[in-house]
């Protein structure tokens, strides 16, 4: 169905670069190359698969490997860094080797599904966007695994946020998002904060700049393999992130 | 006549360029300061415009007011976006099936997990 559509509206001088920043990721990573592949395959958009590993002690860059030799190497790039230096720096790292007039960035875990790929593709091109940013606040939009009280603490710090920085984005934490490449670049040169703040912030920025942000309803499905890294203190750092966008935007 | 207070009062390029980069921050010090600017002036008749008792009642506890129906707004929207908020189960019906799908056509293609 997305397939004939898709190969009609694809333009030949688009590319579509995939930033994955990968830890400890070695069950994942086959999965979402793989869909990937599938709907950027069905879709007929030109793309490539930067995948950015820090180091993983589980031989996450050996899977990678293989992917690469499976896919091709102009299909699966591999831009590995020593050790774990953090996420912001890996989208920083990334960029630098995209060739694509526009970037994807999504987790690799399966929370972020590469199926709606085409509608942020669509959604850019109908309204000329300089970032199209996924949702699980508005429309079809949604959650799976979650308890009343994360879906709580979740849309309360979103209603606080809305409050506080009125952002014109309705998801600030969600890093699911698609981005002309320049606009990615100037954002990232901007932002300052770490951890998942970064994300915040990357929205805020673009704001004030004038940048415009077009969205698209996204279903989160929590991790299903590896380690979760949410923490009590993530809260606490919210919060932080929260009132220093505040005070400084 | 006048053109002098219009000089004083319309904002100059400088204190347009001063509200369009203001801080959030700095937009919620304003606005604070210009609602109890407005609300000391209605309460205490701070202009003497001999404002009926009446009308002074009611501005008098309005900050409080104000406080509650927020609060209440507040607790109302959340707890609706919290109800309301999409349990994406068909998603991950989906996913289940995808990652079945996925591990077979990799094993095909000769990945060693
Ligand atoms: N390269 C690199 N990738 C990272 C680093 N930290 C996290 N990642 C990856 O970034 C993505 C998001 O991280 P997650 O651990 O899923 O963070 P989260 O979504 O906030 O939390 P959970 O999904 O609950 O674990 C995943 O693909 C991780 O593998 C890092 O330091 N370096
Ligand atoms: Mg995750």
């Amino acid at each position: 169905m997305t397939n004939r559509k898709g190969s009609q509206q694809s333009r030949d001088s688009d590319k579509y670069s995939v930033l994955l920043p990968t830890y400890n990721e070695r069950e994942n990573l086959p999965l979402i190359v793989w869909l990937l592949v599938k709907y950027f395959g069905e879709s007929g958009h030109n793309y490539e698969v930067i995948v950015i590993d820090d180091g993983s002690p589980d031989g996450t860059l050996e899977v990678a490997k293989q992917l690469q030799e499976i896919y091709g190497e102009d299909k699966i790039l591999l831009r590995p860094r020593a050790k774990k230096l953090g996420l912001g720096t890996a989208y920083i790292h990334g960029i630098k080797h995209a060739t694509g007039n526009y970037v994807f960035i999504m987790d690799a875990d399966l929370s972020h599904h590469p199926k709606f790929i085409p509608e942020f593709i669509e959604k850019q091109r109908e309204g000329g966007y300089d970032l199209v940013s996924g949702t699980r606040y508005r429309g079809d939009g949604g959650v799976y695994g979650w308890d009343l009280r994360r879906k709580l603490i979740s849309r309360g710090a979103n209603f606080i946020t809305q409050v506080l920085l009125r952002p014109g984005a309705s998801d600030l934490t969600g890093s699911f998002r698609l981005y002309k490449k320049e606009v990615l670049e100037s954002l990232v040169e901007r932002c300052v904060s770490k951890g998942y703040v970064f994300q915040m912030e990357m929205i805020v920025r673009a704001r004030q700049l004038n940048y415009s942000i077009g969205e698209v309803p996204i279903s989160f499905v929590d991790r299903v393999y590896g380690e979760s890294k949410l923490g009590g203190n993530e809260i606490v750092s919210f919060l932080k992130g929260l009132l220093t966008l505040f005070a400084t935007t | 006549m006048f053109s002098w207070l219009i000089d004083e009062w319309f904002p100059g390029p400088e204190v347009t360029a001063v509200l369009l980069t203001m801080t959030k921050l700095l937009e919620w010090v304003f606005g604070v300061l210009l609602l109890g600017v407005a609300w000391a002036l209605m309460t205490f008749d701070l202009l003497d415009l001999k404002i009926p008792g009446t009308y002074r009642e009611v501005a008098w506890p309005m900050p409080v007011y104000l406080l509650v129906v927020f609060g209440c707004y507040s607790l109302a929207t959340v707890g609706y976006r919290v109800a309301t908020f999409n349990d994406c189960e068909e998603a991950s019906i989906e996913l289940q099936a995808q990652i079945m799908e996925a591990k077979e056509d990799l094993r095909r293609k000769g990945l060693k997990m």
